[in-house]
């Protein structure tokens, strides 16, 4: 186990991700994209502590992207429940009205 | 050699189960599938000895997605785990992206000349996290915490059915307020 292999790891989880919260258009299966996402950046902070320098300030880094996806499903949830109550519909192209 | 064997078959799986998510036609298997995904992560952070960040990964994220699964019922109106589906638009440009920026990460992490390990770990990882954040690292927790009750406030305000300016008016001045029955504050 290497620092190489473990980014490549955290690299495919990424895209992976990346590839889903941009071709999804239900907005929860968006959600699971971007979670996928910082699961691939928690899996590289969490090598890069322990590889190139295992103090504690980089678990600190981890528990702060923790807390982002934390922030980052609620405010989703927040938001599919209010476009499904005013639209009816939970997919992203029925809320373009921002677009352009 | 344990250890080796052990990364290889996590990280098949977080990967294989991470596209399983957008493969599998139904979004309470896609919800499992994630699931799993972030159980390998969190195993692969308690192997490289992120204790109590991989244990909290894997229980936050199966009660997240537990959590998910019941919205998907609920705005989807039907049995997903029954009711085959398909709603994407642009995969194969996504897929370009997705597979661009994999090559550029997989470069990146292969040729750059990465530094030798600077110092070396606590003997116990979890109690030196606990002094970093009682600690000096104290200023990153106290900014956290108004940052999830933010959140919790602004989660609330976005799902009000009707707020102040429904009743008021939005100037606030509309006498009597708009209520579907009368009582109530303000009548």
């Amino acid at each position: 186990m290497t620092l190489q292999a473990v980014l490549l790891v955290a690299a495919a989880l990424f895209c992976v991700g990346l590839y889903g919260a941009l071709s999804q258009q239900v907005i929860v299966m968006v959600m699971m994209g971007l979670e996928l996402m910082l699961n691939g950046v928690i899996l590289a902070a969490g090598a890069f502590w322990w590889f190139l320098a295992p103090a504690p300030d980089g678990q600190v880094l981890l528990l702060i992207v923790i807390a982002a996806m934390t922030v980052e499903m609620a405010r989703g949830f927040a938001v599919a429940t209010l476009l499904h109550r005013s639209r009816g519909s939970d997919m992203t192209d029925s809320a373009t009205d921002l677009s352009g | 050699m344990l250890i080796v064997v052990s990364f290889w078959v996590l990280a098949v799986v977080s990967v294989a189960s991470g596209i399983a998510v957008f493969v599998v036609d139904s979004m309470a298997r896609a919800t499992y599938a994630l699931a799993v995904s972030f159980i390998a992560v969190g195993i692969m952070l308690v192997m490289v000895g992120l204790e109590y960040i991989g244990i909290i990964t894997i229980l936050m994220m199966v009660m997240e997605m537990a959590i998910m699964a019941v919205y998907m019922v609920m705005f989807m109106g039907m049995n997903p785990a029954l009711m085959p589906m398909d709603m994407t638009h642009g995969k194969r440009w996504s897929a370009v992206l997705a597979v661009g920026t994999f090559v550029l990460l997989a470069a990146g992490a292969l040729l750059i000349p990465w530094p030798a390990r600077v110092g070396a770990p606590a003997v116990d990882l979890t109690a030196s996290l606990g002094e970093a954040i009682m600690g000096p690292k104290m200023l990153a927790m106290l900014t956290i915490s108004p940052v999830l009750f933010a959140t919790i406030i602004a989660g609330l305000v976005i799902v009000n059915p009707r707020g102040r300016y429904d009743r008021w008016g939005d100037d606030l001045k509309r006498r009597p307020p708009n209520d579907p029955m009368r009582g109530g504050l303000g009548q």
